[in-house]
């Protein structure tokens, strides 16, 4: 009988116990749940918080706030293109100069380069992407920027400068910042983070297709561009993507070098701003609600387009992952 | 095979240009780390770790700004830490093939490229605002929110490198899932959450466009987490715009030391991630 009781309660307990670790297991679940939740929640915040803190500027101009050129604080009056115009610029150039030396450095890396040398050239390349924004802008603004302005700038104004129409673009005085010094220190900065995944696709490439190549005698240039390229190029479009999406948004190493300037000129070489530059530049000091208002509206068009490219480029590089 | 020679050329200037590219990108690297060093090495001193940010034209330190800037990194990363982890257990654990999961992760993914600046103006609104002034508190959220997605993505790799066998016989063994999770999961993933927290104040440190609105900058040293904070992505931003030869130098010091920081702990990563992988 009491041998009998004892094994009842040793069930009981049991029973306890398992439903004791039912409990504990929904409720870390849960715990999990809300903080992965607890991301989405923040983005849409973000989002809510952005147009919120916008309406006022959205109220009062419309979609003309687009493609206003004026910005005046004292009378009120803001409009979006030079900001929308100079990181849209300011992008272009990053990507033209970035996505080939890119490119360059991924099909070194693993077509190339000796085995040996593969992990530290990777690392230090790596090691450029960590360097935080703050002191591109520093050596950019103190170093780049005097560079250009005394060696590289008047160069091009007597070269290129000279050629009709395409002239139009590198016109004017050398002023040192401006939307090429800006865009050259994007390139340098995009530079890590398309070169680091060209590196990751290219290694996707099935050996023996590239072995395939090289045996029917292909030089190493060719299988690059007929086999690598093609083989991963959405992954490739995928990692430029990401890229862009840096450049768009990238806000400090602009900020010293782009000279704040609410003027669009057709000489990449003159000062201008761009959306991220704009507020930091100005957030703190602006007074009046529909000037801060008209920031955050700043800050939204920023948010929205980033928003785009960063889903497309992550759409790109799961299909490029699936294949 | 008349164009073989031709061929040769072409492939030979193409490579010439793809190994030109790689000398070009580790120049820049090279250049920018001289460059600190050259300007930085100078302006470092003892007196830069004991005393405050100067007015112009006198002497002073910037330990008001390191200070600053190790506590919001602190607070920053403590809040981040356990919410990134278990947000990143939640998605590579209970989440598989689910939309919602997908979601998070697709949203967590933007988070963690979009720029810093918008979580600036974020954290400006909702903690800047209601409260009437800035202040290191929201400084240290802007911080959290930017190093949280960090931490969830690698947390998430981390957890599906741990094989399936471990979890099987934890199951096996009568153990509660929250419980494997917590005494065998996170045991065999340590070394790599372990680097996702060390990049995630890696990239914290360096952080200045959210703390512009948001912590904003303080002359003096201070503990008060509710009022403006110095920090010292924005002492440098300062200093170096300004047109003061001292506050200049005391900038690249600044800069210096924070790369240098960020050199180091991204090394250290590296290594805590490598010292994994060869067990």
């Amino acid at each position: 009988m009491a041998a009998m009781a004892t094994a009842g309660d040793v069930t009981a307990l049991a029973q306890a116990k398992a439903r004791n670790a039912v409990l504990q297991d929904r409720f870390f679940r849960l715990l999990t749940l809300a903080c992965a939740t607890l991301v989405v929640v923040l983005l849409v915040g973000v989002m809510i918080s952005l147009i919120v803190g916008a309406w006022p500027a959205i109220n009062r101009f419309g979609a003309g706030f687009l493609v206003t050129s004026s910005w005046n604080p004292p009378k009120e009056l803001f409009g979006a293109l030079p900001p929308i115009y100079g990181t849209i610029v300011t992008s272009i150039i990053a990507m033209v100069i970035g996505i080939p030396v890119s490119f360059g450095i991924a099909i070194f890396l693993t077509e190339l380069c000796p085995s040996w040398l593969r992990r530290p050239i990777g690392i230090a390349i790596e090691l450029l992407a960590g360097i935080p924004s703050i002191i591109y802008g520093l050596w950019g603004f103190f170093f780049l920027a005097p560079f250009l302005q005394k060696a590289v700038q008047p160069a091009l104004i007597n070269s290129l400068g000279k050629v009709p129409g395409l002239g139009l673009l590198f016109g004017g005085p050398a002023y040192g910042i401006g939307l090429f010094t800006a865009g050259i220190i994007l390139a340098i900065m995009v530079l890590p983070f398309i070169t680091s995944i060209s590196r990751d696709v290219f290694a996707t490439v099935p050996t023996l297709l590239r072995e395939s190549a090289y045996g029917m005698g292909m030089t190493t240039w060719e299988v690059a561009r007929s086999i690598v390229i093609p083989y991963t190029r959405v992954g490739l479009v995928g990692g430029v993507m990401l890229g862009l999406g840096r450049a768009l948004g990238e806000t400090m190493a602009v900020t010293f070098v782009i000279g704040n300037s609410h003027r669009i000129s057709a000489s990449l070489l003159a000062p201008a701003t761009t959306i991220s530059a704009s507020i930091a530049n100005e957030f703190t000091e602006a007074t009046s609600e529909l000037y801060s208002s008209s920031l955050i509206a700043l800050g939204l068009i920023l948010f929205v387009i980033t928003f785009i490219v960063l889903a497309v480029a992550k759409w790109l590089l799961v299909r490029a992952a699936v294949k | 095979m008349a164009g073989y020679a031709a061929r040769r050329i072409r492939n030979n200037i193409m490579m010439g240009l793809s190994i030109l590219a790689s000398v070009v990108g580790l120049f820049f690297l090279f250049v920018i780390l001289a460059t600190l060093l050259y300007k930085g090495l100078t302006a470092i001193t003892p007196q830069m770790f004991t005393e405050s940010t100067p007015p112009p034209g006198e002497d002073g330190g910037l330990i008001n700004a390191i200070f600053g800037s190790v506590v919001m990194t602190v607070v920053a990363i403590a809040v981040a830490t356990p919410v990134g982890i278990l947000a990143g257990t939640y998605l590579a654990e209970y989440s598989r093939g689910h939309w919602l999961g997908e979601a998070a992760k697709f949203v967590n993914d933007i988070l963690l490229s979009a720029p810093s600046i918008i979580i600036g103006l974020f954290v400006y609104t909702v903690l800047v605002v209601p409260f009437g002034h800035f202040s290191a508190w929201s400084g240290a959220a802007a911080l959290g929110l930017i190093a949280l997605p960090v931490i969830n993505r690698t947390t998430q790799d981390m957890l599906g490198l741990v094989p399936g066998a471990l979890r099987e016989a934890a199951a096996a063994l009568g153990t509660p899932q929250w419980k494997t999770m917590l005494a065998v999961i996170y045991r065999a993933a340590r070394s790599g959450i372990l680097t996702g927290v060390l990049l995630a104040i890696a990239r914290v440190t360096g952080e200045t466009a959210p703390l512009l609105f948001t912590a904003l900058n303080n002359q003096f040293f201070s503990w008060n987490l509710s009022q403006p904070m110095a920090n010292l992505p924005v002492v440098i931003f300062q200093f170096a715009t300004s047109p003061y030869d001292d506050w200049q130098r005391l900038a690249w010091g600044g800069a210096l030391l924070i790369t240098a920081t960020i050199l180091v702990l991204n090394i250290v990563a590296r290594w805590v991630a490598g010292a994994k992988s060869s067990l």
